[in-house]
This record gives structure tokens, sequence and C-alpha cells, in this order.
């Protein structure tokens, strides 16, 4: 059993990608006293139930640049953390299915072309070449994008953890933050079920969680969570090679390196909820979805399925940096259903906001500020959100 | 002649030695453990490996087996066809 630390620089709440990812770049920055906070077992949350899904064709500016420099960092990871993360640059096809989605995006990768990201609007005929097994009696079109990818979340998280406590950072799991100590407008210690550690900085990366952890200090933040549901099928030799992506069917289906087959289906009606128990419509919805668009997956069988939570907010972008109020608490999240690819490039740049006190370019669209504003653009590439 | 290795998983060939290994890097929890070792979570879902992976568990943390827990079974237990959820008839 590790032993609660009395002083940090700074206390991480939440052992997902974004936190562990954090505690990483800090301590290959020379930063020493990094504690992790996790109440459950590392990706517990939702960077241990999605399917690592790496995808730069995104709607929104500032989303596809942090995506941008994520595969960049994505690509030599394993390498650099001396873990393999099973990153697979299989590319991510998008299908449109209705004219509306035709017309939207062709505008889309015209914005992602212009920030040098190589995708692009291909016929049907070309999708089901890149993916024989599609059906295309009602595929209008498709984009596509060879340096997506999936990657293996667990090892995306392991392979920071050892890294980051290679490098002196501490991460306890099973320890729950309960509260956060606020004097004179500035952060002075964390609460834990096992005591408490001072530190000036604290960071709020408890995921779908996340508003919790703010209302301990008086901030309010607009994210809900949001039940999001996915099932695994029997793993095959590889035949998928890109990740498939249908808006219009809330599915995602992709093939991990390792031959499973992770797939997943939205309801856009369901309420904000912690509930991880699974649905039962869940499956027969998700296999109606996958042989319309793949016929021949019917022969195929569901091996388990679960549920992970969503961290959402309102333009599906995520909050980060600094708040106004509290000096030292730093907001790294509501990274919603694009966690896994936006959160890479994201805690170099947080990182480097501790270290320096400056806010680096790339963060300023990711304040909390923003919903003051009356009117916000909206990410529209999340499966299963409005 | 080689050195007879005690395979606890057999479908992601997983030795006891790997497991072990896992404990002492810090994979103390059964949730934690079956992921980084890859057992329980393959084709048979665990049918074969798990009580042997909390056996393990329980013996090199020195506690009862109740005490390292029952890893969370995610349903379905028995795999069913794509088509057959969809409402199919298949042969
Ligand atoms: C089914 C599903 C599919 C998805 N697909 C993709 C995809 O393909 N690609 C992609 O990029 N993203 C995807 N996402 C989104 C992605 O998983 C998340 O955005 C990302 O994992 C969020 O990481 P996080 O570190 O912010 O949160 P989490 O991983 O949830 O980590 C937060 C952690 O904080 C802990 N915690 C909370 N409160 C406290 C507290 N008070 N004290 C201590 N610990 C606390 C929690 O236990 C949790 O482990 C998907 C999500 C789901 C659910």
């Amino acid at each position: 059993m590790r032993q609660l630390n009395e002083n940090a620089d700074v206390v991480i709440i939440g052992g997902g990608v974004v936190g562990l990812g954090l505690a990483y770049r800090l301590s290959e920055k020379g930063m020493k006293n990094v504690v992790v906070l996790e109440r459950g077992y590392i990706g517990s949350g939702a960077s241990g139930r999605n399917p690592g899904g790496i995808r730069q064709q995104l709607s929104l500016g500032e989303n596809i640049i942090l995506a941008r420099e994520s595969v960049k960092i994505y690509a030599r990871l394993s390498g650099e953390l001396n873990f393999n993360i099973m990153f697979r640059q299989g590319g991510y096809l998008i299908l449109a299915f209705t004219e509306r989605e035709v017309e939207q995006f062709k505008k889309n990768v015209k914005l992602q072309n212009s920030l040098e990201v190589r995708s692009r609007t291909i016929r049907p005929k070309e999708a089901k070449e890149i993916v024989p097994m599609l059906a295309t009696d009602k595929l209008l079109g498709a984009t596509y994008c060879s340096t997506d990818g999936i990657l293996y979340p667990y090892a995306v998280l392991w392979g920071y953890a050892q890294a980051a406590e290679r490098m002196g950072a501490k991460i306890l799991t099973f320890t729950d933050a309960k509260g956060i100590k606020v004097e004179g407008g500035e952060v002075k210690a964390v609460v834990t079920d096992k005591g408490e550690i001072k530190t000036p900085v604290v960071i709020n990366a408890a995921g779908a969680h996340a508003a919790e952890v703010a209302s301990m200090v008086g901030v309010e933040l607009p994210n809900k969570p949001y039940r999001h549901e996915i099932a695994v099928i029997e793993p095959l030799k590889p035949f998928l090679d890109p990740m498939v992506l249908s808006l219009h069917h809330t599915l995602y289906v992709g093939q991990m390196m390792r031959g499973e087959v992770l797939a997943g289906v939205g309801n856009l009606d369901e309420p904000p909820s912690h509930e991880l128990r699974a649905s039962a419509d869940f499956l027969p919805k998700l296999a109606r979805a996958i042989i319309e668009v793949m016929p021949q997956f019917r022969h195929l069988a569901v091996m388990r399925q679960w549920v992970g939570i969503r961290d959402m907010t309102p333009d599906g972008k995520p909050i980060l940096g600094e708040v106004e109020g509290v000096r030292g608490l730093i907001q790294a999240n509501g990274f919603g259903g694009l966690g896994m690819m936006l959160s890479a490039s994201a805690v170099k740049l947080l990182a480097e906001l501790i270290l320096t006190g400056k806010t680096p370019k790339m963060l300023e669209p990711f304040s909390l500020a923003r919903f003051r504003e009356e009117k916000l653009d909206k990410e529209m590439y999340i499966a299963g959100v409005h | 002649m080689t050195v007879a290795k005690k395979i606890v998983c057999r479908c992601e060939d997983v030795t006891e030695e790997e497991i072990i290994d896992a404990i002492k890097q810090g994979y103390t929890d059964i949730e934690s453990l079956k992921r980084y070792t890859g057992t329980v979570t393959g084709p048979c879902q665990g049918k074969t490996c798990l009580s042997h992976v909390i056996a393990i568990l329980a013996r090199e943390l020195g506690k009862g087996k109740d005490e390292v827990g029952v890893t969370r079974q995610r349903p379905p237990v028995k795999p069913i066809l794509l088509g057959v959820l969809a409402g199919e008839a298949i042969e």
C-alpha cells in the first residue's frame, strides 16, 4: 500500500487518459511531486470503456488541430513510453446517407484540408474498395482519412502511468477526492478518504464526475454525464482496415490490432445518467444498424457489452485551463466522446500552462468563459449526439 | 527440452509467471490484473481461468479469495450472433 503524500506540487483528480497523460507530461518536464488520485482502478472511467478511435475528421477547427497533433504524438508514443499502445493507422471512413450529410461533409473536408489534415470525399464505389463488405445501395458518399486510426486505450493508460511513476509521480488508486480546500481564493489542499494532501495546484480530470469536483469549490461546469453503450464482437483475422462511422445510424465499428471488433450505437433520447447497467434494447439496435451498413456482420457473434459515461459539454469541446475566482484550480475535462483523440496534445499544452503560467494559443478556444457567449459552434462528429 | 510453463489462460496463452509479474508491478486488483495480463477477456470469458487468477492473486497478496473478489461478468456470457439479435431467422 502506497503512503499518502503530505505535500504535492500538483494533485490530479482522475486516473483516466487525461489525468495520467498530464501526470506523464508534467513529470517529463521535470516536475517532481505529481500525485494522481483515482477512486477506482486505472481506467475505471470512460478511458477504459472506449474503443480507442483516433480521428482528425472533426468539424471544429480547434478540435481538428488538437486531434492532428495527437495523431503525431500517438504515432511515436509506443517508443516514447516503452509500451506498445497498439496504434494502427488504418484510417477512418465516415459514411454519408443523406444529402445534407454529403454537403456538410464537403465543407468539413475543406476545413480539415486547410488545417493540413489529408481527408477527402469519396464515392460509394471507392468506399467499397476500402471496406468490401459495405452495403452501398443507400450510401450517398463518404469521407476518408488514411492517417486516422485505432489504439488500445488501456495500453495508453498503463504506458503513461508506468512512465510517470518511473519519473517519480505517485498514482494513488482506490483513493477518493472528497473536497478541495481554498483560502483567500487560492487552492491549498485536497481532502481524500485517506487523508489530506497540501498542494497549490489541483487538476480536475474527473471525467464524468468533473462537475461534482468543480462544485466542491463552488465552480459551476455545464458538463453532463451521458451513457454510451458498446459491444465487443468475436476476434477475427484482420478484415476491417479503417474504423467505420455512420452518424446517421449513430454507429461506429472498428477492429483492434488484437483482432476484436468493437462497435457501438448511440441513443439520442437518453437523459443524463451515471447508470452503468446495460440496457435491454442496445444489442438489437446495434445488430440492426451494423447489418444495414455491413450485412455480413449477421454471421458474427457478440461476446460482451458494457456502458461508459461521456462527460459532455454543450458544444462538444473540452474545458481546459484555469477558471476565474480560484487560483490553482485547472480544468481538464469535458472531452465527451473525443477524449482519446484530443487529449494527447491537450495534456502537453496543459503541462505547458501549469509550468509557465501562460495559456498556449491552442488552448484559448477551450476556456470555461466561452459559455457566457450567446452562440457556440458545435462539434458535429460525435456518434449518438444531436 | 522446454521448461514446463504453467498456462493459466488458454485463450490468450498467459502463464502463471506473467500473472505474478503483473501483480509485482502493482496490478493488484482483479479488474486491472485481468486486463493487464489479458486473462478472462478471451473467447471463454474466464470460464476456465478466472478462478485460477483469483487464487494466484489471493496467494500473492496473502489475502482470502473472497477479499480479492470476483470480477464483473459483462453480459452476454454466451456469444450471440448479430443476425439473431436483429431478429433474423438464421439457419
Ligand atoms: C463507449 C464510449 C466510446 C467512446 N469512444 C471514443 C473514441 O472512439 N475515441 C475517443 O477519442 N473517445 C471516445 N470516447 C470518449 C473517451 O473515452 C473519453 O473522452 C475519455 O476517456 C475521457 O477521459 P478522462 O480522463 O477525462 O475521463 P475518465 O477516463 O472517465 O477518467 C476520470 C477518472 O476520474 C475518477 N474520479 C472521478 N471523480 C473522482 C474523485 N472525486 N476522486 C478520485 N477519482 C475520481 C474516475 O473514477 C475516473 O477513472 C468514448 C467514450 C465512451 C464511454
